[in-house]
C-alpha cells in the first residue's frame, strides 16, 4: 500500500473552484515533483495536505508503520476538531517558500521548539529534552549548518535559513515532507545549496512532494512527476515522460517556457 | 518655604503617579481585550468596539472626564457620590477607558503586522494556538509596539494633570494653590521638574527595553 494517498480532493473558494479532483500517491521514499503555471492550485493543495485549509471534498489518507489512518475524509461529513487536526500534521512536513523562520529564536531553538512544546508534560521530560537537543544539532549538521546552532535567523543568508527550515520540519520525524518552491525566495546562487539539502534527503529516502519550477532538479530528483494547470492534474508520471516525452499539449506549452520540451 | 512647597508637590505627584500606575493596570488589559474585538470576524462586535474606540480617541480626553463625572448626576444617577473619592473614580474610569482605546490600537497593529507565515509555520508544526500565541507571536508583537506604547506612556504621564477640571488634587492643582494661598507663581511651573525627571526615567526604562529586544529582527 502506498504511504500517501490522496483521492479526489477538490477545493473551493466561495464560488472559485481551485482543486476539481486531485488524486494521486506516493510510495514510501519516493519523490514527487509537482509542476504548473502559476495559479494552478500547487500552493493550495500542499496546503490542504497540511490543513491550512481544508478540503472541500476527497480524502486523504496515510499508511505508516502504526497502520492506516484516514486524516481527512470529505463524505464522512464531520468537521475535524482542532486536536485532530494536530495529529493529523504531525504526519506531515511543510517547508514554505518564504522560510517563516521564527525570528526571536536561534537556528538550534527553532529546529528544537516544536519537539519540546510535545515533551512538556511527559514524565521522562529531562531525558526527552537532552534527546531533542541532541537530534536538532544533529539536523543541523545535516544541512550543512553545524557552526550556525546559534545565529539568529535575521544573521543568515537566505539559503542558509531554508536549510535551517527544512531541519525544522525534520524535527518530528514527519511521515511526508512538502516543498513549496523552496528556492524562490533565492538568489539565484543560493539555490544550489538548498538544492543539494532536497537531493541528499532523496538519497536518504526522504518522502517528499516538491512544488518546484527548477526542471532540470525535477528531472533529476523525481521518481513521479505531476503536471497541474487549472485544479486538474494535466499528465503524470516518471520524469522522463512527463518533462522528456509529455503527451499531453498543454505540458508541452508549459515546459516550451522553461526552454524544454 | 521650599521645603513646604516640594513637600505639597510631593503629595499631588504621588497622586499623580497613582492615577499613572492605575490607568496602565487597567488599560493595557483592557485595550487588549479591546483589540481582539476589534480584529473579531464577528461585525457587530468589531464594529462596537471601533466605534468606542473612535469615539475616545477623536475627542479631548478632558471633555471625557468632564461627561464621566458630571452626566450621571445630571442624569439623577448620582453613582460617583459627593466626595474625593468618587472624583478619583471618575477619573481613573475615564483614563482608564481612553488609553484602553489608544492602546488596543497600538495591539491590534502589532499583532495584525505579524506575517500569517509565522503563524502557519507554527501551525504545521503542530503547536496549539496558545502556545503559537505566547511562542512566537507574543514576542514579535511586544517588540513592535514598545516605541509606540513608550510615546502613549510618556503623554499619559503628562495627561495626568488633566484631572484637576474635577478636582482631583495631583501635583499641579498643589503647585497652582500656592498663587491663592501665598501668591507664589514659581511652585506652578516647579512642578514641570517632576514631569521631566519621571518622564526621563520612563525614556531610559523604554531605551533599556528596545535595546534588550535588539537581539532579534520582525
Ligand atoms: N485563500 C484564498 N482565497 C481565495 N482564492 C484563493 C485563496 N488561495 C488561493 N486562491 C486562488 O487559488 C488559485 C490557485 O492558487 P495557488 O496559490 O494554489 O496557485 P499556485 O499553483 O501555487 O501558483 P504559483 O505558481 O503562482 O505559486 C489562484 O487563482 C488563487 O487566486
Ligand atoms: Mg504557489
Amino acid at each position: 500500500m502506498a504511504l500517501l494517498e490522496v483521492t479526489d480532493l477538490h477545493k473551493n473558494f466561495d464560488q472559485l473552484q481551485v482543486l476539481k479532483g486531485i488524486s494521486f500517491s506516493l510510495e514510501k521514499g519516493q519523490t514527487l515533483s509537482i509542476i504548473g503555471p502559476s495559479g494552478g492550485g500547487k500552493t493550495t493543495l500542499l496546503r490542504c495536505l497540511n490543513f491550512l485549509e481544508m478540503p472541500s471534498a476527497g480524502r486523504i489518507a496515510i499508511n505508516d508503520d502504526g497502520g492506516s489512518h484516514v486524516l481527512f475524509d470529505g463524505s464522512a461529513g464531520r468537521e475535524l476538531k482542532a486536536a485532530q487536526i494536530r495529529e493529523n500534521r504531525l504526519h506531515f512536513g511543510l517547508v514554505f517558500q518564504s522560510f517563516n523562520l521564527f525570528p526571536q529564536y536561534t537556528a538550534l531553538q527553532n529546529v528544537s521548539l516544536a519537539p519540546r512544546l510535545r515533551a512538556k508534560g511527559k514524565e521522562d521530560r529531562k531525558a526527552q529534552l537532552r534527546a531533542i537537543e541532541e537530534k536538532s544539532v544533529e539536523l543541523l549538521r545535516r544541512v550543512g549548518l553545524g557552526d550556525k546552532l546559534d545565529y539568529y535567523p535575521h544573521q543568515l543568508s537566505g539559503g542558509q535559513q531554508q536549510r535551517v527550515a527544512i531541519a525544522r520540519a525534520l524535527a518530528l520525524t514527519p511521515d511526508v515532507l512538502f516543498f513549496d518552491e523552496p528556492t524562490s525566495a533565492l538568489d539565484p546562487e543560493l539555490t544550489g545549496e538548498v538544492l543539494n539539502v532536497i537531493r541528499q534527503l532523496a538519497r536518504e529516502n526522504m518522502t517528499m512532494v516538491v512544488v518546484t519550477h527548477e526542471m532540470g532538479f525535477a528531472q533529476a530528483v523525481s521518481d513521479q512527476v505531476l503536471f497541474i494547470d487549472g485544479g486538474v492534474i494535466v499528465e503524470q508520471g516518471p520524469p522522463e515522460q512527463v518533462l522528456g516525452a509529455p503527451t499531453e499539449e498543454r505540458t508541452r506549452q508549459f515546459l516550451r517556457g522553461f526552454g524544454k520540451g | 518655604m521650599f521645603q513646604t512647597v516640594v513637600m505639597s508637590l510631593n503629595e499631588g505627584f504621588v497622586k499623580s503617579l497613582e492615577i499613572f500606575a492605575l490607568t496602565l493596570l487597567g488599560a493595557i488589559p483592557l485595550g487588549l481585550i479591546m483589540s481582539f474585538g476589534s480584529m473579531s470576524s464577528f461585525k457587530p462586535l468589531s464594529g462596537f468596539v471601533r466605534t468606542v474606540v473612535w469615539i475616545f480617541r477623536g475627542s479631548p480626553l478632558m471633555i471625557q472626564l468632564l461627561l464621566i463625572y458630571y452626566a450621571p448626576g445630571m442624569l439623577g444617577y448620582n453613582i460617583w457620590g459627593t466626595g474625593s473619592s468618587g472624583r478619583f473614580a471618575a477619573a481613573m474610569a475615564a483614563f482608564i477607558l481612553n488609553y484602553a482605546c489608544y492602546f488596543s490600537e497600538i495591539f491590534r497593529g502589532g499583532i495584525e503586522s505579524i506575517p500569517r507565515g509565522q503563524k502557519e509555520a507554527g501551525q504545521v508544526l503542530g503547536m496549539t494556538g496558545t502556545q503559537i500565541f505566547f511562542k512566537v507571536t507574543l514576542l514579535q508583537v511586544i517588540k513592535r509596539i514598545v516605541p509606540p506604547m513608550g510615546n502613549e506612556i510618556i503623554t499619559l504621564v503628562k495627561d495626568t494633570s488633566l484631572v484637576r477640571v474635577i478636582s482631583v488634587y495631583e501635583v499641579m492643582w498643589n503647585g497652582q494653590a500656592f498663587i491663592k494661598s501665598s501668591g507664589l507663581i514659581w511652585p506652578l511651573f516647579f512642578t514641570a521638574v517632576y514631569y521631566l525627571a519621571f518622564n526621563g526615567l520612563l525614556t531610559i526604562l523604554f531605551g533599556w527595553l528596545e535595546k534588550k529586544l535588539d537581539y532579534f529582527k520582525v
